[in-house]
């Protein structure tokens, strides 16, 4: 049911009266609305019971363990909310001036110094408000380094294709052409291949390192001197950050630019679509180019530089400054950690998704790259289950909600069939991977036995099947209700 | 084991052609890629009068788990798109090789057809894959 069939006309909710009694003349007869806004009319114990009940249908981190692929979700510390909450924070308007907003800049500051540090890049800007963000001005900044370089002819983008999906649609945003490159049977980049399509035309390569096929780029020093000798930029996708952080810097690696997803690695929360962050960081030839506000430190003193102080800037990606409360929650994180906490993460991360993948092996389950260390997160596929049991990944996958766990990113990356990309993620104990890897084999054994009932799953969730080709076709999110 | 019609033939990207009288080919999509696809949600056909060269994506077919570029299996203009697929891109798993049919082209280059895969090399080539 939707807050709105809750909705009684003239209802009111107590606790979302105004606190001062409103002057109505305050406001000119022009701009006072004529009707009321079409919001539910609930009372506050029907809108605490709605939402409660709505959060206990949910997977969440905070409920469920939550592998899910290339998403790093990893548990969001309450101490990170609290402090990010602080009333100096909350409180503080975004067009304060800098004089005021000198606890706010430090800390912005700080966080760009630690983002620097720890990923080997030159300068960082926290404007881009998400990922995507992020990429799109990681790839605008290259095609502005080539402009400002009047090279016009560099119309290609290179991108793995293991790569995720946004890494073409970014450079096609940037009004790139995107070259795919192969890869090998053990999950490098093919480098003859890449050989073979790079030249004169080519502005750049966008890699993920650790690639999505939860491997390490290992000739990644090779791959890097080949695009650069070209006169090409190599772009770090930071997706898979979480399982090299403290340990290699992809600035050594010889990058030019990274976007930084805060949401993963940093662990601000995975919002329904936001609000997120995604950092940038670059190599000396890409500083002037950075989207600004960039925060400045002169003596004691913090200030915002804009265009004006930057002046080859691609420029500003928000009218305000960032997403301010999730750039404090990974300012925080990271200042919990430290330094040696930082290498823990990556540790940890690493260890977690190796114990799991040997023991999925032991257990029989077949490994997409057998050869290969894992690094945060690994792949396994399905493709004897599917063929000889006739229960595919999807049917594993929705089994799994019935053993209350979230189901790890399935059919991606799209190179491996009926695949399952798993990510425990640092902050998971061993009883619990433990309990995922009992589950599966619990499954398996389901699927030999009574495979009807897996292809029926999810058994106890709120919903059974959804129908995701209704859903992908005739997405309809908005409430169009007739009492209103 | 996926329907792999004899009289067509295949690319290594999976896509089938069928040689028409008229000198036209056929274009589509083999059963075997339509059924590691999954239930297709969306079709993006090419416009009539575009050429392509072969091996260059031409059209995209998106599933319920990926999106994926169609490939021009020989080099040639787009005589006609198969529209209907549009509204009911559930034609190409229903039937791939004949309701869901992508597009018809005007080859340029015969010689890039003839080196396309028969319906047992196909067959052969999916099966070395699937190892």
């Amino acid at each position: 049911m939707l807050i709105f069939e809750h909705s009684k006309p003239d209802r009111v909710n107590g606790a979302q009266q105004a606190k001062q009694p409103v002057v109505k003349h305050a406001i000119a007869e022009q701009f006072r609305r004529k009707q009321k806004p079409l919001l539910p009319e609930v009372s506050e114990m029907q809108a605490v019971r709605h939402y409660t009940r709505l959060s206990q249908k949910n997977f969440s981190i905070d409920t469920h363990f939550y592998p899910l692929g290339s998403c790093t979700m990893k548990y969001n510390p309450r101490a990170c909310n609290t402090l990010a909450m602080l009333p100096g924070f909350l409180q503080r308007h975004p067009l304060s001036p800098d004089n005021l907003s000198q606890g706010f800049l430090s800390c912005m500051y700080d966080l760009q110094e630690i983002l620097k540090n720890i990923t080997g890049m030159k300068s960082v800007s926290l404007a881009p408000m998400a990922g995507a963000q992020g990429e799109f001005a990681g790839v605008a900044m290259i095609r502005a380094y080539h402009d400002a370089n009047g090279d016009d002819a560099r119309t290609e983008i290179l991108v793995p294709d293991a790569a995720h999906g946004t890494n073409p649609a970014t450079a096609t945003m940037c009004n790139y052409k995107v070259k795919e490159i192969p890869t090998n049977a053990d999950g490098d980049v093919d480098l003859d291949a890449l050989k073979k399509v790079v030249g004169p035309q080519t502005a750049g390569i966008m890699l993920t390192n650790p690639s999505t096929l939860g491997v390490f780029e290992r000739r990644i020093k090779e791959i890097s001197k080949i695009v650069h000798d070209a006169g090409g930029l190599l772009y770090y996708d930071g997706a898979n950050l979480n399982a090299i952080l403290g340990k290699v810097k992809p600035g050594d690696m010889g990058f030019d630019v990274i976007h930084m997803n805060l949401h993963k690695t940093f662990s601000t929360p995975h919002g329904g679509g936001g609000p997120g962050a995604g950092p940038v960081g670059v190599s000396e030839r890409l500083i002037p180019f950075l989207p600004v506000p960039i925060v400045a430190q002169e003596g004691d003193e913090y200030h915002l530089l804009w265009e004006k102080d930057w002046p080859q800037s691609m420029g500003r990606l928000s009218a305000f400054a960032g997403n301010a409360g999730i750039l404090l929650r990974a300012y925080i994180y990271a200042r919990l950690l430290g330094r040696e906490g930082m290498e823990r993460v990556s540790e940890y991360a690493t260890l977690n998704a190796n114990y799991m993948m040997v023991k999925l092996a032991e257990a029989g389950f077949e490994l997409a790259y057998p050869n290969r260390r894992a690094t945060h997160e690994f792949i396994v596929t399905l493709k004897k289950q599917a063929k000889n049991l006739g229960v595919n990944t999807m049917d594993f996958a929705k089994r799994l909600l019935d053993y209350g766990v979230h189901a790890p990113t399935t059919y991606f990356p799209l190179l491996v069939p009926e695949c399952l990309l798993i990510e425990p993620t640092e902050t998971e104990a061993k009883e619990v991977l433990d309990y995922f890897i009992e589950a599966m084999q619990k499954i398996q054994h389901e699927a030999e036995t009574s495979a009807e009932m897996v292809k029926l799953a999810p058994h106890t969730m709120p919903v059974r099947r959804l129908d995701d080709v209704k859903a992908a076709r005739e997405l309809d999110l908005t409430w169009k209700g007739s009492a209103l | 084991m996926s329907n792999v019609p004899a009289e067509l033939h295949y690319a290594k990207s999976h896509e089938w052609v069928r040689k028409n009288d008229d000198g036209t080919l056929t274009i589509g999509i083999s059963d075997h890629a339509q059924a590691l696809l999954g239930d297709m949600v969306f079709v993006d056909v090419p416009e009539a009068g575009r050429s392509f060269e072969q091996a260059e994506d031409c059209a995209v077919v998106e599933s319920v788990k990926a999106a994926s570029d169609v490939y021009c299996p020989v080099s040639g203009e787009v005589v006609e798109a198969n529209e209907a697929l549009v509204d009911s891109p559930e034609m190409i798993n229903a039937d791939p090789y004949v309701d869901g049919w992508i597009f018809t082209l005007k080859p340029s280059n015969m010689s890039e057809f003839s080196e396309l895969m028969s319906a047992d090399e196909y067959a052969e080539y999916v099966a070395s894959e699937e190892e």
